[in-house]
């Protein structure tokens, strides 16, 4: 039995506490958003929010979380596609195959959340998911205008 | 370009109105729904109230414009640019367009009313511009005349824009969508007039993709998160060794691991366990105890290989003449100087990010599939073996793409989870690769090697240029059928005499020649195919000429370019921009390439700088495309971008070695792919000169490398001809 805090809810399943938190929320809750690509935490697809830290959830077993923990999925990102990393990725029309970009946009925004203003350095030193369609600068130029559309939001 | 007249067949016509359900005796009505998908999710289709007006095109009662996409997204934006194909010539409101994919089993009823399913070679936009424009174009004269016939007024007094008929005189309109059920009944015109290009209004223009929304928040439905009811999941392992087999496996030891419902073969070289959830699946997959038959390959190693090829640069036997004139052995002979050179190109997987996957149901009397494939055709034509039903009996519907790149026009997934869905009649089964199987299951960017000999006369002036390339043909393991009197045309793109990968270069006397070599690795497309060796081939040693020459690389090639003025508006224009023959910043090189290819004039100039410790950063690239026609510039802006990724990824980290008979790499760990801090800056120059239509998804990857290892001799006077570059040293110690 796993006790999970999930986009908010608390949910008790039954499952093995070896399970990775990718396959429970792809499998036992349906949260398809985050993505299966290389299973040992390279490749960043499988980027959730765990207390608003990107984290991938592809080398987390469930017996190591609890309740306490925020777990974020792409879902829950924003209620209605608002949240400024994804305005920049629409206006910038940057997803490619698209397979990618739920852990993306995760590590981005959770780049944005410690760094509001990432410069170039901070993104090359973030933001190591893989991309093979190649969104690379498009990426980049997402999270600035992010940044820039947070900051015109606060002002 | 003049408008074209297209006939429209009245065979056509006749075939797609007789293969319709009951209902209508002239709508053109197609019972989508339950059977294809939005394009862009996977919820069946159930908007499909109406007829269709024609067989691309549906509009609803609320003017939503439903255009109907043969060819597979998989990331390059052809379901966009196909969508404002047809959008240009019906005239509708792009705001209301959305887009769905027909089925291969649907197109096959209709006599392939939507052509090719195939979407790969960069021909998605290129090979089908015609008859989707055309299909666009028959079905605003289709609209305009139900609404003609309502106004009892001539045609010709109508006309349409923004899915707004307007009859002139009068000044009445309607819209598109108050007189589709009438356009639906309409004959189609006998021929249309496509607009001239400078009358387009649509095409060319920077729009948004049709695809992002649902790719933001997880809503995208690929292949590997498709959930159907009852579903079962599917893990495979197949002996690791290629062409071995599966010897056996102690069901008995998985069977009691939670969620596993069966342990099954699958054809004679892999098992499967399918549980519950896919972890269970796997979990126990990792547990079964296999012994495996690694047959007659078990030795095969890149050594073995490598002796293979090696052989070939100067062997007699099984070598084929791709391009040939005036005498290279005379003028060789005969020049003042002579260069050598021998370079390797190695494995690479495709290395797709979402895994191969299919799902499948399979019953006595029907086998559908649900899949991410480049080819709906023939994923329906691997069901159908597989299913041993009629093909009438079975479907295919296709899902957005997680990636590509030629490895899904190849359809082993198919047949493996209808093999599995056979023993579960009944059962939905959901069949999921590990990064690990896709790693070791490939269908691999070929191996070869190319030693090239140039020629100079006392001027500098290049003589004669042989090219020997030595390795591995796609199409003898592919399909035999489609060699040349036994040669492999595709192993000689870009340096063919004419056609899509036509050399550019006007060199004397000539001669390409290719030593067939096939190990036992199975080999396949992959994004860009054999131009990516070859360019490299070719580009470096021009400059290893230009060199020995004592020429500037950029002349050396204008000279050899004379003949070919969109080549040498390409490459002009990147010398230009990046500013070629001016002074670059400190530490700073550059370096050139060139190349038509998939009917596309390419060029490249990257900047490099290499520090003491011989650390490599590409700075940026200048590329220029002219693909004739440009449908969306800013699409082909990130296609180039992209294509940078999986050209630079190839050049710096991508090799597949052997070793007793398998691929040793197995994940990103040991097969790496370039990341956001390695990424240059990118400036696109998007350079249509109208009159042909040429590829956009491929052709820039072949000119990144060889221009990125050009701009690293400038740097470092180290000429690398063996990729890729990870392991080797750029600054000697």
């Amino acid at each position: 039995m796993a006790k999970l805090n999930i986009n908010g809810k608390h949910i008790d399943i039954e499952v093995d506490g070896a399970t990775p938190l990718l396959w429970v929320l792809r499998e036992q809750l349906g949260l398809t958003g985050t993505k299966y690509s290389c299973g040992i935490g390279l490749c960043g697809a499988c980027t959730v929010h765990i207390d608003g830290k990107a984290v991938r959830s592809c080398l987390v077993p469930v017996s190591t979380l609890s309740a306490s923990k925020a777990i974020v999925t792409i879902e829950a990102l924003s209620a209605d596609n608002n949240h400024p990393i994804q305005q920049a990725w629409k206006t910038l029309d940057v997803p490619q195959c698209g397979y990618c970009q739920s852990g993306m946009i995760m590590a981005a925004a959770a780049l944005l959340k410690t760094n509001a203003q990432p410069s170039d350095a901070d993104i090359d030193a973030n933001i190591t998911n893989i991309c093979r369609c190649g969104t690379f600068n498009r990426v980049r130029r997402g999270i600035h205008l992010a940044a820039d559309i947070n900051k015109r939001g606060r002002s | 370009m003049d408008k074209e007249r297209i006939n429209v067949s009245r065979r056509e016509f006749l075939i797609h109105s007789t293969a319709l359900g009951a209902g209508f005796s002239l709508g053109l009505y197609l019972p989508f729904s339950g059977n294809a998908f939005a394009a862009g999710g996977v919820a069946p289709t159930v908007s499909s109230s109406v007829p269709e007006v024609n067989a691309w095109v549906v509009i609803e009662p609320d003017d939503t414009v439903v255009i109907r996409i043969a060819r597979s997204e998989m990331g390059q934006g052809t379901l966009t640019g196909l969508a404002q194909l047809v959008a240009e010539e019906l005239e509708c409101d792009w705001a209301k367009v959305t887009t769905e994919y027909p089925t291969p089993g649907q197109n096959l009823d209709r006599d392939n009313i939507w052509g090719s399913f195939l979407t790969g070679g960069s021909r998605g936009i290129r090979g089908s511009q015609q008859y989707v424009r055309k299909g666009g174009a028959v079905a605003r004269q289709m609209l305009i005349e139900a609404a003609a016939e309502k106004w009892k007024v001539p045609m010709a007094e109508c006309h349409a824009v923004n899915s707004v008929i307007t009859h002139r005189p009068s000044g009445r309109s309607t819209t598109y969508g108050k007189v589709a059920a009438a356009a639906a009944t309409m004959f189609p015109p006998d021929q249309v007039e496509l607009k001239d290009p400078k009358d387009w209004k649509l095409i060319g223009q920077p729009v948004k993709r049709l695809d992002t929304v649902d790719k933001l928040n997880g809503k995208q439905v690929y292949g590997a998160d498709l959930k159907l009811e009852g579903m079962l999941n599917a893990a495979i392992k197949a002996c690791p060794v290629f062409g071995g087999k599966l010897k056996s496996f102690d069901a008995a030891k998985v069977n009691n691991m939670p969620g596993v419902r069966k342990v099954v073969a699958v054809q004679d070289n892999a098992v499967a366990v399918v549980a519950e959830t896919w972890w269970q699946a796997k979990t126990a997959l990792d547990a079964l105890p296999i012994t495996w038959d690694n047959g007659p390959n078990a030795t095969l190693s890149s050594a073995s290989i490598e002796k293979m090829l090696e052989a070939g640069l100067t062997s007699k036997q099984n070598v084929f003449v791709g391009n040939q004139h005036g005498d290279v052995n005379k003028a060789l002979q005969g020049a003042v100087k002579t260069v050598e050179a021998t370079y390797g190109y190695p494995y690479q997987n495709h290395a797709c990010m979402e895994p191969m996957n299919a799902t499948a149901r399979w019953t006595r009397d029907r086998c559908e599939v649900w899949c991410p494939t480049q080819n709906g055709t023939a994923a329906l034509q691997a069901a159908v073996a597989a299913a041993d039903l009629p093909i009438s009996q079975c479907d295919v519907y296709k899902l957005l793409i997680g990636g590509g790149f030629g490895r899904r026009g190849f359809h082993d997934f198919v047949t493996q989870v209808v093999t599995i869905a056979k023993q579960l009649p009944g059962t939905p089964i959901k069949l999921l690769w590990t990064r690990e199987e896709d790693m070791a299951h490939g269908y691999y960017h070929p191996i070869t090697k190319c030693k090239l000999v140039g020629g100079l006369d006392a001027s500098g002036n290049l003589t004669g240029l042989h090219v020997r390339i030595s390795g591995q043909s796609i199409l003898a393991a592919v399909n035999p059928k489609w060699l040349s009197n036994g040669a492999d045309m595709i192993t000689f793109q870009g340096l063919l005499p004419e056609g899509e990968h036509a050399i550019s270069y006007t060199v004397p006397n000539l001669l390409v020649e290719h030593a067939m070599r096939n190990p036992p690795v199975p080999p396949g497309f992959w994004r860009g195919v054999n131009i990516n060796q070859n360019a490299i081939y070719l580009e470096c040693f021009i400059d290893e000429l230009a060199h020995a020459a004592g020429k500037d690389a950029l002349e050396f090639r204008r000279k050899l370019l004379a003949d070919q003025p969109k080549s040498l508006a390409v490459l002009n224009a990147v010398a230009k921009k990046a500013g070629w023959g001016k002074p670059a910043a400190k530490g700073v090189y550059r370096g050139l390439s060139v190349c038509k290819t998939f009917d596309s004039y390419v060029a490249a100039c990257a900047e490099v700088s290499v520090d003491a410790k011989g650390k490599l950063r590409i700075r940026r690239i200048v590329a220029a495309t002219d693909p004739g026609y440009a449908v969306n510039p800013q699409q082909i802006e990130a296609q180039v971008e992209g294509s940078f990724v999986f050209g630079l990824s190839a050049l710096l980290y991508d090799e597949c070695t052997l070793k007793d008979g398998a691929v040793e790499q197995t994940n990103f760990h040991n097969y790496p792919s370039m990341l956001i801090a390695e990424m240059p800056k990118v400036e696109v120059i998007v350079m249509p000169s109208g009159g042909f239509w040429g590829g956009i998804g491929e052709p820039t990857i072949a000119v990144a490398a060889p221009a990125v290892l050009n701009a690293i001799f400038a740097a470092t006077g180290k000429r690398i001809r063996q990729l890729p570059i990870k392991d080797t040293a750029l600054r000697s110690a």
